[in-house]
C-alpha cells in the first residue's frame, strides 16, 4: 500500500496509518514525507513503513513492533522510549535519538546529533541496540541505564572526532562500544573504558553485520579489523554517596 | 451624587411583563397600575420600565435613551457619537415638569443610524453598537445608556415604578411588549443607571432575587471583553444572554438553559443524544450558571421570556388572555390588568416560558 | 565526634508491662530490652509514634529532648544540626514529606462569605448539592443542531474528559516512593468515590490493573516503565515536569529501594538506582512540551487528556499559559508545600511559591488570555481539609489534589522519615513486614470516610454560600474574603480585605 503524504498533516497521516494498519496492511509506502511527526508512534504491530522524505520528529515514539525504514535522514527524537521493532535510518539523525528506549533496534547510516542514546535501559531479556554508523554529538549515552550503543565512526570527515564530549555521564547500565576508542577526556568520571575482548567482538559483529545488512555495505571485515574500545560505568549507583539522612 | 455601586448590589424586587404575541398595542399605564399593586415589594429607590414598538416612525434606528450628569460629558458624548454614527433625531425625553424625582439627570434620545464604512473590520452592526455602547458606558464619567435597541425604549429612575411612570409620562406610550421592575435595594447609591430594567441592543432583562454565583458569572464575561461595571445582577444577566445567544449563537432554549441547567442526576437518566448535549453544556457553560434565587423577564423585539432558578427560590406567575401573555411575582399583578385569564399557572424552576411575537404579513 | 543532641527522647514509665509490643514495632530500631527492661536509642527515634499508638499499657511517651541552647533567632538548633550533619558527612541533607518551615499559610488568611437574608441559604441535606467536575479541555463554544421536531443534538466534538464525582483526586506518589498498599487504597478509594488516583513516575504496579479507569499515569522524565499498555490503562495521562517540593530537579530512588517488585513495575535491573533526570531530555523548551503532549495523545489515538504537572515557581503564571498554549488538557500547579518521598533538605525548604499565590495567578492569567477553558486547573501541594479545597476552588481550580492527608488518613505521622525506607506505618517502605502492617481493607474505609465527610462539609459551605452546584463556587473571587494580608498579596489572590 502507498500513502502519498504531500499537504497532509500529521494527525491526518497517522489516522491513515493507523487505520491501514488496523486493516490488516502489513507494508505501507510513504511518500512525499516532509516533517510530518510522530510517525509509527503507538503502533504495535509487526508491519513494514518505508518513508521516503525526511519525517517529523518523534518518528517510531511509544512503538512496539514495527520496522521502519526512512530512505533519508530522520529529525529529532527518533524512537523516543520506543518498546521494539526496529528504526533503519539511511541518512543521519537529529538529536536524542533512542531516549529511554527499552527494546528494539535503530539503525543510523550516518551520524547523530547531542544526547543519543540517553537513558536507553534494559530490563531480563529486553536489551535495546543502537549502531551509529557516523559521529555522536555531546553526551552520548547520557544516564545510560542498560542496553547496548554501538558508535563506528566510518562515515565521517577524517578530522571530527568519532563523538562529542562527555559520554556517557551518569551511565549506571549498559555498554558502550566506540571503533577506534575515545579520549579519556571526553567520558564521563563514573564510566570505566576497557578493552574489548574476542568473545565481546563477535558480539559486536553481528550488530554491525545487521547494519551492514541494512545499507547494503560489504566491507564488514575491514570495520572490524579496527580495534573497540567499551565504555562501562563503574558503579549501577553513581550517586550513592551524595545524599545524608 | 451620581454614584455608581462600589459593591454589589443587593436587592429584593418586584417583576412583571405583558405581551400581546399579535403585537397589538397597549398603553402604558396598563403596566404601571401592574406593577403597582406590588408596592410592597419596592421601596422607593429604583423603578423602571421597557416597552417595544413605541417607536414606529424611527423603527429602523438604534434608539439610545442616554443619562447625563451634566452639560459637559453631554457635550461630549455627543461629539462621539456623531464621529462614530450618523444621529437621525436627538431630543429631550419627555417628562412631567410638575414632578421632582430626586437627583434628576438630563434624560435624552438620539435616533442614530450606522454607515457601513463606520463599522471595523470582523464586527457585525450589532457587535459595533455594544462596543459604543460599552464605551461611554466605562469611559465617558457621568454618561450612562439606559436602552440601545431599535423601536424600544427603556425608562427608569429613582422612586416607586408608578412614580417614575408619572415622570415618563408612560400613559403616552402604546407598545406590544412591557416589562417592569419595583427595586427594594439595600446598599444603593441614589443612581439612576442602577435601576432596572438593564438593556442592551434590544435585549432588556427586569430580574428579581439575588444571584450567588455572581463572581464568577462575571469573571467568566470579563474573559468574552464584556465589562461589568454596575455590580449588579441584571447587567450579568443581560451580557450572558447577549454573548451566548449573539456571540455563540447558541439556539434560545439551550443558552437560556444554560443559565438554569437539569441537575445531573436528571441529566444521568436522559436518552443519549440529550445526555449528551446537556452534560457538554454544562461542561462548557458551567461559569454561565446563574446560581441561587432568581426570576427573570427577558425581553426582546420578538419575544418575552420568564424563567425562575433551578429550585424556585423566587415565585413567578404567569397568565394568559387570548393573544395576551401576562407574567408577575405575584398574581395579584396580573389580576389587576386582567380580571379573568383564560389559564394561570406557576412554571417549573428553571424552565423558561415563552411569549413570542407571531410573524406579521 | 559527636555534636548532636538527639531530637526526642522516649520515656517508659513504671507501668510497662514488658510485653515487647513496642520493640517490635519500632522500625527505627530506637528500642531494645536489656536488663528485664526497655531501653531506648533516643538517637534512633523518629517520633513517628508507632508505639505510644500500640503499647498496651500506655507505658511508652515521646517527648522533645530537653536540649536547651542558647538563644538565637539566627543560629536556629536546626541549622546547627544541619551543619554538623554536613561536617560529618560531606553530603547533601536528604529529607522526607513536606517543606515544613513557618513560611505564611495563605488558606489560613482567608475566609469564605455565607448568605443572609438578601439571598438565601440552601439546606445541602434536602436539596441537590452537585459536586460533580469534569477535567479536560473544553471548547470555548458549543454548536448544536436543531432537528424539524425541535430536537437538538451535539455537534461539537468534544475532546475525552474525566468524569469526578468530587473535586479532590489524589496526587502523584509512585510506588518505589510509598508501598503497593498505599496505592491499592488509593485506588480503592478512588474508584468507591468516583474520583481519581495518580501513579507517580513509578510505573503501574500490575495489581492495580483492574482500576484503571481511575488511574492517572504519569510519564516523568525517568519513563520508567512506560510502554503502551501501560499508557492505555488509565482515564488520563499527566507528563511530569516538576513536583512543588522539589521543583527544578529529578529524582533518585535509590538502588537499595529497587526490589524485585518495583523491578517489574519500573522494568530496571533491581538494586540499581533509579534516576529521573532533572529535565525530560525531549523537553527542553515550551514547544517541545506541545510535541511530548502530542506524542503521547498520537500514542493514545487521542483518548486520553494528556495533563501536564508543573511546580509552583515565580513565574508561575506564564508558565501555565505556555503550558496550556501547548495542548495540554490539564495542569496541575503543585505548591512548595507539596510532599515528597525524598528531595534534598535545601530545595524543599527554600525553592518554589504557595499555591495559593500561584492557583490565583494561573487562573487570572489563562482568563486575561481567553484561554481558561482549554485546560482544567488542579491545585496540590498543602490541601489539608475541605476549608483549604474550598478556597483553592473560590481562587480558581477546577479540582484539588491531595497527597499527604491521604497518607494521613492511613497512618502518617509526619515524622518526615520517607527517605529512610523504614516507616513504621508501611506507607513509604517497600520493607515487606512494614508493608503488611497498612491494611489495604480498612485503609480504603478510612480514605473513603474522609473524602466523604470533606464532600459534606464542601456541600455544607456550598449551601451556607446559597449555590447548588461546585462551578458556581469556582472561580468566584468574590466569596473569599482575606484577614492580616497587605494590598499586594490581596491584589495577588484577586480578593479583597474583609471589612468590604
Ligand atoms: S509496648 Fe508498652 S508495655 Fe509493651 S514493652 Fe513497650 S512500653 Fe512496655
Ligand atoms: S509516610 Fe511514614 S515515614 Fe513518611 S512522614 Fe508519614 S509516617 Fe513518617
Amino acid at each position: 500500500m502507498k500513502i502519498d503524504a504531500k499537504g497532509l498533516n500529521y494527525r491526518e497521516l497517522n489516522e491513515r496509518i493507523h487505520d491501514a494498519v488496523s486493516n490488516g496492511v502489513e507494508e505501507i509506502d510513504l511518500v512525499n514525507v516532509l516533517g510530518q511527526r510522530y510517525i509509527g508512534t503507538g503502533l504495535d504491530r509487526e508491519v513494514t513503513l518505508n518513508i521516503y522524505g525526511t519525517p517529523g520528529s518523534d518518528l517510531g515514539a511509544f512503538m512496539d513492533g514495527p520496522i521502519i525504514n526512512v530512505f533519508g535522514s530522520g529529525q529529532d527524537d527518533i524512537g523516543n522510549t520506543m518498546n521494539g521493532g526496529s528504526i533503519i535510518i539511511h541518512g543521519d539523525a537529529g538529536n536524542v535519538a533512542g531516549l529511554s528506549m527499552r527494546t528494539g533496534k535503530i539503525f543510523i547510516k550516518g551520524s547523530v546529533g547531542y544526547r543519543a542514546g540517553i537513558h536507553m535501559k534494559a530490563y531480563q531479556d529486553q536489551c535495546p541496540v543502537m549502531v551509529v554508523g557516523g559521529r555522536a554529538g555531546d553526551f552520548l549515552g547520557e544516564y545510560m541505564a542498560g542496553g547496548k550503543l554501538i558508535l563506528l565512526g566510518i562515515f565521517k570527515k577524517e578530522k571530527d572526532p568519532v563523538a562529542g564530549r562527555y559520554i556517557a555521564t551518569g551511565m549506571h547500565g549498559g555498554v558502550i562500544y566506540v571503533r577506534g576508542g575515545v579520549n579519556k577526556n571526553q567520558v564521563g568520571k563514573d564510566v570505566a573504558v576497557e578493552e574489548v575482548d574476542n568473545e565481546e567482538k563477535a558480539e559486536i559483529k553481528s550488530e554491525v553485520e545487521e547494519f551492514c545488512r541494512h545499507f547494503g555495505i560489504t566491507r564488514i571485515d575491514d570495520i572490524m579489523a579496527s580495534p573497540f574500545v567499551k565504555l562501562l560505568p563503574k558503579s549501577s549507583r553513581p550517586y550513592g554517596k551524595l545524599y545524608a539522612y | 451624587m451620581f454614584k455608581r455601586a462600589e459593591t454589589k448590589d443587593i436587592s429584593g424586587c418586584a417583576v412583571v411583563g405583558i405581551m400581546n404575541e399579535k403585537g397589538k398595542t397597549i398603553r402604558g399605564d396598563v403596566i404601571t397600575s401592574a406593577i403597582a399593586v406590588m408596592h410592597e415589594r419596592s421601596n422607593g429607590l429604583g423603578g423602571g420600565f421597557a416597552a417595544y414598538g413605541i417607536y414606529p416612525e424611527f423603527k429602523d434606528y438604534y434608539a439610545f435613551h442616554i443619562m447625563f450628569e451634566d452639560e459637559g460629558v453631554k457635550d461630549s458624548v455627543e461629539t462621539f457619537l456623531q464621529d462614530s454614527m450618523v444621529v437621525v433625531k436627538s431630543e429631550a425625553i419627555p417628562i412631567r415638569k410638575k414632578m421632582s424625582l430626586a437627583n434628576t439627570p438630563i434624560l435624552w434620545r438620539y435616533f442614530l443610524e450606522v454607515p457601513k464604512s463606520k463599522i471595523p473590520a470582523g464586527f457585525s452592526e450589532e457587535d459595533f453598537i455594544v462596543s459604543v455602547v460599552m464605551r461611554i458606558n466605562t469611559r465617558f464619567n457621568g454618561a450612562f445608556i439606559f436602552s440601545s435597541g431599535k423601536n424600544m425604549g427603556i425608562f427608569k429612575g429613582l422612586g416607586y415604578p408608578e412614580d417614575v411612570s408619572r415622570f415618563f409620562r408612560l400613559e403616552e406610550y402604546e407598545a406590544y411588549l412591557w416589562t417592569a421592575h419595583g427595586r427594594f435595594p439595600t446598599n444603593t447609591p441614589g443612581w439612576w443607571g442602577g435601576a432596572h430594567p438593564f438593556g442592551l441592543l434590544d435585549w432588556a432583562v427586569v430580574h428579581n432575587g439575588e444571584i450567588s454565583s455572581y463572581g464568577i458569572n462575571k469573571r467568566y464575561l470579563e474573559m468574552f471583553g464584556y465589562e461589568c461595571t454596575l455590580m449588579t445582577d441584571t447587567e450579568v444577566i443581560v451580557y450572558m444572554l447577549d454573548l451566548l445567544l449573539r456571540k455563540h449563537n447558541l439556539p434560545q432554549d439551550i443558552a437560556l438553559t444554560a443559565l438554569a441547567p437539569p441537575f445531573w442526576k436528571e441529566i444521568d437518566e436522559m436518552d443519549k443524544n440529550k445526555k449528551e448535549a446537556m452534560t457538554a453544556l454544562r461542561m462548557v457553560y458551567g461559569s454561565a450558571l446563574l446560581n441561587g434565587p432568581f426570576s427573570i423577564i427577558i425581553s426582546s423585539t420578538s419575544s418575552m421570556i420568564g424563567m425562575t432558578d433551578r429550585i424556585m427560590l423566587r415565585p413567578l406567575v404567569v397568565a394568559r388572555k387570548q393573544d395576551t401573555v401576562y407574567m408577575s411575582s405575584e398574581e395579584s399583578a396580573i389580576r389587576e390588568v386582567c380580571q379573568d385569564p383564560d389559564e394561570v399557572w406557576s412554571p417549573q424552576g428553571g424552565e423558561p416560558v415563552y411569549a413570542r411575537l407571531e410573524e406579521r404579513a | 565526634m559527636r555534636m548532636m543532641p538527639p531530637e526526642f527522647m522516649v520515656k517508659i514509665s513504671d507501668s510497662c508491662i514488658k510485653c515487647k509490643r513496642c520493640i517490635n514495632e519500632c522500625s527505627f530500631g530506637a528500642l531494645r530490652f536489656e536488663n528485664d527492661r526497655v531501653v531506648a536509642d533516643h538517637d534512633k527515634c523518629a517520633a513517628c509514634h508507632r508505639c505510644t499508638a500500640f503499647c498496651p499499657a500506655h507505658a511508652i511517651t515521646v517527648e522533645k529532648f530537653p536540649a536547651i541552647f542558647k538563644d538565637n533567632y539566627l543560629w536556629s538548633q536546626d541549622v546547627l544540626k544541619s551543619l554538623w550533619k554536613q561536617s560529618e558527612s560531606g553530603a547533601k541533607i536528604l529529607t522526607g514529606a513536606g517543606n515544613d518551615k513557618p513560611y505564611p499559610v495563605f488558606w489560613d488568611k482567608m475566609l469564605l462569605d455565607a448568605c443572609q437574608v438578601t439571598n438565601p441559604s440552601i439546606d445541602p441535606l434536602r436539596e441537590p448539592m452537585e459536586l460533580r467536575t469534569y477535567l479536560g479541555k473544553k471548547p470555548d463554544k458549543l454548536e448544536f443542531w436543531q432537528d424539524k421536531k425541535g430536537d437538538i443534538k451535539l455537534t461539537t466534538v468534544m475532546e475525552p474528559q474525566i468524569k469526578l464525582e468530587t473535586p479532590i483526586i489524589f496526587a502523584g506518589m509512585s510506588y518505589g516512593a510509598v508501598s503497593l498498599n498505599v496505592q491499592l487504597i488509593l485506588a480503592g478509594a478512588a474508584r468507591e468515590l468516583g474520583t481519581i488516583m495518580n501513579t507517580g513516575e513509578g510505573g503501574l504496579p500490575q495489581e492495580l490493573s483492574e482500576y484503571k479507569d481511575h488511574i492517572v499515569v504519569q510519564c516523568a522524565s525517568g519513563r520508567f516503565g512506560i510502554n503502551l499498555s501501560y499508557l492505555n490503562s488509565c482515564a488520563a495521562i499527566e507528563i511530569k515536569i516538576g513536583q512543588g517540593a522539589k521543583p527544578g530537579i529529578g529524582g533518585h530512588l535509590p538502588g537499595e529501594k529497587v526490589t524485585e517488585e518495583i523491578s517489574r513495575t519500573r522494568r530496571i535491573p533491581s538494586g540499581t538506582d533509579a534516576i529521573s533526570p532533572a529535565p525530560h531530555h525531549d523537553i527542553y523548551s515550551i514547544e517541545d512540551l506541545r510535541q511530548l503532549i502530542y506524542a503521547l495523545k498520537e500514542a493514545t489515538r487521542y483518548k486520553k487528556p494528556v495533563g501536564v504537572k508543573i511546580a509552583a515557581v515565580h513565574n508561575v503564571a506564564a508558565i501555565a499559559s505556555g503550558v496550556v498554549r501547548a495542548g495540554a488538557d490539564m495542569i496541575t500547579i503543585d505548591g512548595f508545600r507539596g510532599g515528597t518521598g525524598a528531595a534534598p533538605q535545601v530545595i524543599r525548604d527554600h525553592v518554589g511559591i504557595p499555591i495559593e499565590l500561584a492557583l490565583a495567578r494561573v487562573d487570572e492569567q489563562l482568563r486575561r488570555e481567553g484561554i481558561r477553558h482549554m485546560a482544567s486547573i488542579i491545585a496540590s501541594g498543602g490541601i489539608r481539609q475541605s476549608a483549604d479545597v474550598l478556597k483553592a476552588i473560590a481562587l480558581g481550580a477546577d479540582a484539588v489534589a491531595i497527597g499527604t492527608a491521604a497518607l494521613v488518613s492511613m497512618g502518617c505521622h509526619l515524622c518526615q522519615k520517607c527517605h529512610t525506607g523504614l516507616c513504621a506505618w508501611g506507607i513509604a517502605t517497600q520493607k515487606p513486614e512494614l508493608i503488611k502492617r497498612l491494611n489495604v481493607e480498612e485503609g480504603i474505609k478510612r480514605l473513603v470516610n474522609m473524602i466523604k465527610a470533606w464532600n459534606l462539609e464542601i456541600k455544607e459551605i456550598l449551601g451556607a454560600l446559597g449555590v447548588n452546584s461546585i462551578e458556581s463556587l469556582r472561580g468566584s473571587r468574590e466569596r473569599l474574603r482575606g484577614v492580616d494580608m497587605d494590598e499586594v498579596y490581596l491584589d495577588v489572590l484577586g480578593i479583597k480585605p474583609a471589612g468590604r
